[in-house]
């Protein structure tokens, strides 16, 4: 009876709802203070934005940006390929094998890949050459190390192999994430390690290695900066060379930022996909894309 | 050669650290068999099972599947310890069926029951394909091919299993208690499917606490506790009128 009668009056009063002046205050202190920084950024005339529309697409700089692409595709697969190798054998029973996996993680994470990009850059000063053979007997192929070990090639090695250190352990979190019940499944059938771990680990695996691999692919577009100091002409570097000489370092590096921005927003689109394609079989459905939620709306279906 | 038993078993002994977890298991089951295996929880029964398809390591004893030693090779007076891919080779021939079914999430139905013969066996997808379809249909999930594990319950997953294992034609099927994990509404659907296989001839060693099943499928009964056989014989001898204390203590409490 009380029930019905506190239903009869929510129904028939007025209803004062919660007041939130907090939000309110706090949601003008932030936009007051974005309009200040906008009005900065327009306002400024040391910041030359028409420098920068000028810069956006030089050639000069188009050309940085893909040298800064290919850098990060060639040093990420060395990373996620090597990486994988590494935390598989760093599961392998044989302690030589995984030991060996454990020392790489342990040296290359344990030195600075600004270090690493220099050794390798500066290898060639003292390894007079490079042959390919037995161990410690004769070998069939000499070559002089300088004509590998490139301003690039440093660069890639150096970015590449620090990369895998921490992509192994990326990898081996996603292989110790799949339950065992799987491998025991997939060996009951008869199936090899190998084909185990091809076929049926490492594709549940890519669900927890795939958001961290993002990170660190968004991460190492924006470390390759670091190969400058090889001289090495990618983005930011060249950016510094172009400011240098015509006295407009500010404006250079605006432009570059909004190179390295629209490139980590495409690697958004590209990982938010994968993520759905490994995520098949993993919830009952997945929600909409944004373009299949916008085909939704021309369709006015709302299903 | 045909007189040998599917399984004999003489004496098998494992050990896990500290722990005897099988202390000389001897058993035999015969070709076309059902043999059902009873036991408190920790008795060591599973452990045996999976010794069977060599998921684990015998440290003492012969045991022996289809008239070849588990996880060895005899040749010349020796035993060659097999490799990897010989290992495999023979678990291709027997069938395991798991408590959590362990399908693989990532693939449909259809994909789960396939995957083994197209990798192991090298058959052709559109054959593997066919026969997959005619397995579903026997398990009575024919038209659910393209559905992935997650989207069916736990009797159509534990029978998309069953179907998986029988995909690689296995002259011996392992069951781990089948049904332990599931609903009891959705027992009798897993258990149908069960004795339909039983009936079409195949030897099977099903690790259970469906006593039910035991009594009516079941050609063989054994007691397992402690890691030894306790008690063995016809499953209605054992079931009304248990010899050992142990078994009779046991079934008290499950009947």
């Amino acid at each position: 009876m009380t029930g019905t009668a506190e239903e009869q009056r929510a129904s028939d009063l007025p209803v004062v709802p919660v007041r939130h002046p907090g939000r309110w205050i706090g949601a003008a202190v932030v936009l007051v203070l974005l309009a200040m920084f906008v009005h900065w950024l327009v306002a400024t005339d040391g910041l030359h934005w028409d420098v920068v529309r000028k810069y956006l697409f030089d050639p000069s700089i188009e050309h940085a940006a893909w040298h800064t692409v290919e850098l990060t595709v060639l040093a990420m697969v060395i990373g996620i390929v090597l990486g994988v190798v590494l935390a598989v054998m760093r599961l392998s029973p044989n302690p030589i094998m995984s030991g060996a996996a454990w020392a790489y993680v342990w040296f290359f994470r344990g030195t600075p890949v600004l270090v690493q990009v220099l050794f390798w850059f500066n290898l060639p000063a003292v390894m007079k050459s490079l042959s390919l053979g037995v161990p410690f007997g004769p070998s069939w192929f000499h070559t002089d190390p300088k004509t590998l070990i490139t301003q690039f090639g440093a660069a890639v090695l150096g970015l590449g192999l620090n990369e895998a250190a921490y992509m192994s352990e990326i990898a081996r979190a996603g292989i110790l994430s799949v339950d065992d019940g799987q491998t025991e499944a997939a060996q009951a059938l008869g199936m090899t390690r190998l084909q185990t771990m091809q076929r049926v680990v490492l594709p549940q695996a890519m669900r927890v290695i795939i958001p961290p691999t993002g990170n660190e692919t968004i991460s190492m577009l924006k470390t390759t900066s670091i190969v400058l100091v090889i001289g090495y002409l990618e983005l930011t570097a060249t950016a510094q060379v172009i400011g240098a000489r015509t006295f407009l370092v500010i404006p250079l590096y605006l432009t570059v930022s909004i190179w390295y921005i629209a490139m980590t927003s495409v690697l958004y689109v590209g990982q938010y996909y994968l993520e759905r394609y490994f995520a098949r079989g993993s919830i009952r459905a997945l929600p909409p894309t944004p373009l299949q939620r916008i085909r939704m709306l021309g369709s006015r279906n709302p299903v | 050669m045909t007189t040998e038993p599917m399984v004999r078993a003489e004496g098998v002994w494992k050990r896990f650290g500290l722990v005897d977890v099988l202390r000389g298991i001897d058993l035999t089951v015969e070709r076309g068999e059902v043999m059902c295996i009873l036991g408190p929880s920790g008795s060591g029964k599973s452990t045996f099972l999976r010794c069977i398809n060599h998921l684990e390591n015998v440290d003492a004893g012969r045991l022996v599947v289809d008239g070849e030693l588990v996880g060895y090779e005899q040749r010349g007076g020796k035993l060659y310890e097999l490799r990897e891919g010989e290992v495999a080779r023979k678990r291709a021939e027997i069938g395991m069926v798991f408590q959590r079914f362990n399908l693989f999430p990532h693939m449909t139905a259809l994909g789960n029951i396939v995957e083994a013969p197209i990798r192991v066996k090298r058959v052709s997808r559109t054959a593997a394909e066919k026969r997959g379809r005619e397995l579903l249909e026997r398990v009575g999930l024919g038209g659910r091919e393209d559905t992935y594990p997650r989207q069916l319950s736990g009797g159509q997953q534990q029978r998309v299993a069953i179907a998986r294992a029988l995909a690689m034609d296995p002259k011996l099927m392992l069951f781990d208690e089948p049904t332990s994990a599931l609903d009891p509404e959705l027992v009798g659907e897993v258990l149908d499917v069960m004795r339909d296989l039983a009936t079409s001839g195949m030897t099977m060693v099903v690790v259970t606490h469906e006593i039910g099943f035991a009594r009516e499928v079941g050609d063989a009964l054994v007691f397992i506790d402690e890691g030894v056989v306790v008690e063995s014989g016809p499953p209605k001898q054992v079931l009304t009128s248990p010899q050992h204390e142990r078994t009779k203590a046991f079934l008290s409490k499950v009947l």
